[in-house]
C-alpha cells in the first residue's frame, strides 16, 4: 500500500494498450483563464489523458503586415509593439536595427548599450512574467505576486524612458527619441541593486519544491532534434540542449563586447524551461551592469542617436526658428523619407526566440513587402506533438511554459 | 555594421551551381545574404540539397513567407535557412504564375513549414501541393480573397473617396 501511494504516475502506463471504450472531445478556449490568451484547443480525450489536440488561432490577428505597407517606416514601430506585448522594446529595437541595416546607418555606440539595458529589461519582464505564471499555473500564486512588482517597476523605467508601460513604442530608427534622464538612471540602478534578492527568493518558493518539481518535471518534454525540425528557437530551445542564441551566434548591437553565457537544459521539459529563464534573468543583469559599466567610462554623455537628418527629428529650437529644420520636421512627420530599394532580413533574440524582420523595400517610402518571423507562431505548431498522451493539466503547464503569446501568434 | 562572408558564399554558389546548374535562375548578394532563385520544378529537390548535403546543412528553416509580383503577375515564395552548423544565412525564392499557383510543399523537409505554408496560403493563394493540412489558418474559414496580395485594398473596398496615388503610395 505504502509503495502504492509513491509511485510517481509518470512510471505507470501512459498510452494505454488496449482499445479504448470512448473518447470525449473537449474545448479549451478561445478565452480560458488558464490559456493566458486567446488559444482555442479542442482536444480528444481519453479519460483525462489527451489523445489529440486541434488548435485554432487567429483569434486576434490584426493584419498587420498588410497594414506595414502602406506606414511610413517610423509608423511601423508601434505595429511591432502589440506582437509580443510582454516586451516590446524588444521588438522596437529589432525593426529600428532591420530599417538601419537596410539603410546602412552606423548607430554610435552610446546607442548600442543604451540599447542593450533596454533591450535586457525587456527580456527580464517577459521572463518573470512566464516563469511567475508557470508557478501560478502549477498551484502557487504567491511568486507571482512577488515578481509582478517588479515588472510594475521595470514598466516605470519604461515610462521614465518613453513615457508609456506596455506598448511601448520607444526608440526611433537611428537612436532614441530622448537621452535617459537621471530618474530613469535612479530607477536602473535601484532595480539592480533590488532585483537579485527577489529573484532568489522567488526562486527560493519553487525550484525545490518538491509540488512543483512533480509537476514539472518530464512535463512537456520534447527532443532537440524535433525541436529544431519545429523551428524552436529561444528559451525553448536551450531547454532541449542546443545552444543556439542570435546575441551570440550572430552578434549585433555591439553584443560581441559582452560577457554573458547561455544557460542550456538537457530535457527539454517545463521545468527546463524554468530553470533556463531563471538563469537567463541573472544573465541579463549581468549584461545590464556591464553596459552601464561601459557607459560610465564614455566621456560622451550626450549621444542618443545616430546623426541621420533622414530619420531622427531635428530639436524643437531649431524647427521653430530655422525653415530647414521646420521641413525635415515635416518630412519625417509625413513619412516623406523615400527608402532604398533592397531586401534584408535581421533577427534578434527576442524573449521567447529568434524574432526576425523580412523587409522588402521597392524604393518608395512604405516597405512593399514586411514578414515577421514570429517565434512562438513557428514553435506552438509542436504544441500537439509535445501533449500527446499527457494529462489535461499538464498540458496546461506546457502551454504556459512554452510563452506563446497571442498577439505575437496572430500578428 | 554586419559582415558579409565572402568565401562562405562562393563556396556554396559553387556546390550548388555544380549540381543545379539548370534550376538556378538567379543568384545575388543583397546585403549580408547569399540569394538564390530556382525554377519552381526544382525548389523541393533543391531544399532537400541544402538541408542533407553535408557541406551545406542548412537544418533549419528560419522562415518561409509568399511573395506577389503584380508587374510580372507571379506569387512566389522566399524561404529563409540558417545552417546552425556553419552559421550560415541562405534565400531562396521561387515563383509560380498567378493564375495557376502551384508550388510543392516543403512540410516533408520541414515540419516547422506546416503553419507557414497554411499562413502563405492563407494570405497569397498558393496551392502547396502534398502539404497535410492546406486551410485557412489566421483568416476566417469561409473568406474568399487573398488579402496579402497587392490587388486587395487595404482600405473598405466600397469607398470612391479615397485616392492613394495621391499620398505617392
Amino acid at each position: 500500500m505504502a509503495n502504492e501511494l509513491h509511485t510517481d504516475y509518470w512510471e505507470r502506463d501512459f498510452v494505454r494498450t488496449e482499445e479504448p471504450k470512448e473518447y470525449n472531445t473537449l474545448n479549451v478556449g478561445p478565452t480560458h483563464p488558464a490559456t493566458h490568451g486567446v488559444f482555442q484547443n479542442i482536444m480528444l480525450m481519453d479519460g483525462e489523458f489527451i489523445v489529440e489536440t486541434e488548435q485554432t488561432i487567429g483569434y486576434i490577428h490584426r493584419a498587420f503586415e498588410k497594414i506595414a505597407e502602406r506606414r511610413p517606416f517610423y509608423q511601423i514601430t508601434p505595429l511591432t509593439d502589440r506582437l509580443n506585448y510582454c516586451s516590446a522594446p524588444l521588438n522596437n529595437m529589432g525593426w529600428h536595427m532591420t530599417v538601419e541595416k537596410l539603410l546602412g546607418i552606423e548607430t554610435p555606440k552610446r546607442v548600442d548599450y543604451l540599447r542593450i539595458v533596454i533591450m535586457e529589461f525587456a527580456r527580464i519582464a517577459d521572463h518573470l512574467i512566464c516563469n511567475s505564471v508557470i508557478g501560478v499555473d502549477s498551484g502557487a500564486l504567491t511568486g507571482f505576486t512577488y515578481l509582478f512588482q517588479s515588472r510594475e517597476f521595470i514598466y516605470e523605467i519604461y515610462e521614465e524612458i518613453c513615457g508609456s508601460r506596455l506598448t511601448t513604442n520607444m526608440g526611433r530608427i537611428g537612436g532614441f527619441e530622448r537621452n535617459f534622464s537621471a530618474k530613469a538612471w535612479d530607477k536602473i540602478r535601484y532595480f539592480l541593486k533590488t532585483y537579485p534578492a527577489k529573484l532568489a527568493e522567488f526562486e527560493n518558493l519553487l525550484a525545490r519544491n518538491r509540488i512543483f518539481m512533480d509537476r514539472t518535471i518530464n512535463v512537456g518534454s520534447f527532443a532537440a532534434d524535433r525541436a529544431l525540425a519545429y523551428g524552436f528557437t529561444g528559451p525553448n530551445l536551450r531547454a532541449c540542449g542546443v545552444d543556439y542564441d542570435v546575441r551570440v551566434m550572430n552578434p549585433y548591437c555591439s553584443y560581441d563586447e559582452f560577457d554573458f553565457f547561455i544557460p542550456l537544459g538537457q530535457n527539454g521539459d517545463t521545468y527546463d524551461r524554468f530553470m533556463v529563464r531563471q538563469e537567463e534573468m541573472r544573465q541579463s543583469l549581468y549584461i545590464i551592469e556591464q553596459a552601464i559599466a561601459k557607459l560610465d567610462k564614455m566621456d560622451d554623455k550626450q549621444t542618443y542617436y545616430a546623426s541621420d537628418p533622414r530619420f531622427v527629428l531635428p530639436p524643437k529650437e531649431k524647427v521653430y526658428n530655422n525653415m530647414e529644420a521646420l521641413i525635415w520636421h515635416f518630412k519625417i512627420v509625413m513619412g516623406e523619407t523615400d527608402i532604398p530599394a533592397g531586401e534584408v532580413y535581421h533577427c534578434v533574440e527576442a524573449a521567447n526566440g529568434e524574432l526576425g524582420f523580412y523587409l522588402v523595400s521597392d524604393g518608395g517610402r512604405t516597405p512593399s513587402r514586411l514578414h515577421f518571423r514570429r517565434p512562438c507562431f513557428i514553435y506552438y505548431q509542436a504544441y500537439p506533438e509535445m501533449v500527446k498522451g499527457t494529462m489535461l493539466s499538464d498540458a496546461i503547464l506546457t502551454m504556459s511554459s512554452m510563452n506563446v503569446i497571442a498577439g505575437e501568434l496572430d500578428a | 555594421m554586419f559582415k558579409i562572408n565572402a568565401e562562405r558564399n562562393k563556396f556554396v554558389v559553387k556546390i550548388l551551381s555544380d549540381n543545379f546548374s539548370e534550376a538556378i535562375v538567379q543568384q545575388e548578394v543583397i546585403l549580408d545574404m547569399l540569394c538564390i532563385t530556382v525554377t519552381k520544378e526544382a525548389i523541393n529537390p533543391f531544399l532537400l540539397f541544402l538541408r542533407d548535403n553535408n557541406e551545406l546543412k542548412y537544418d533549419f528553416l528560419t522562415t518561409l513567407c509568399g511573395m506577389h509580383y503584380p508587374e510580372i503577375d507571379q506569387l512566389g515564395v522566399v524561404y529563409h535557412l540558417h545552417s546552425l552548423t556553419n552559421n550560415h544565412y541562405i534565400r531562396v525564392k521561387t515563383a509560380t504564375e498567378l493564375s495557376n499557383p502551384v508550388l510543392p510543399t516543403a512540410t516533408n523537409i520541414w515540419p516547422s513549414a506546416n503553419w507557414m505554408e497554411r499562413e502563405t496560403f492563407d494570405f497569397f493563394g498558393i496551392q502547396f501541393q502534398g502539404h497535410p493540412n492546406l486551410v485557412r489558418i489566421l483568416n476566417v474559414d469561409d473568406m474568399t480573397a487573398f488579402p496579402l496580395r497587392k490587388d486587395f485594398p487595404l482600405e473598405d473596398q466600397t469607398r470612391e473617396d479615397k485616392d492613394d496615388s495621391m499620398f505617392g503610395r
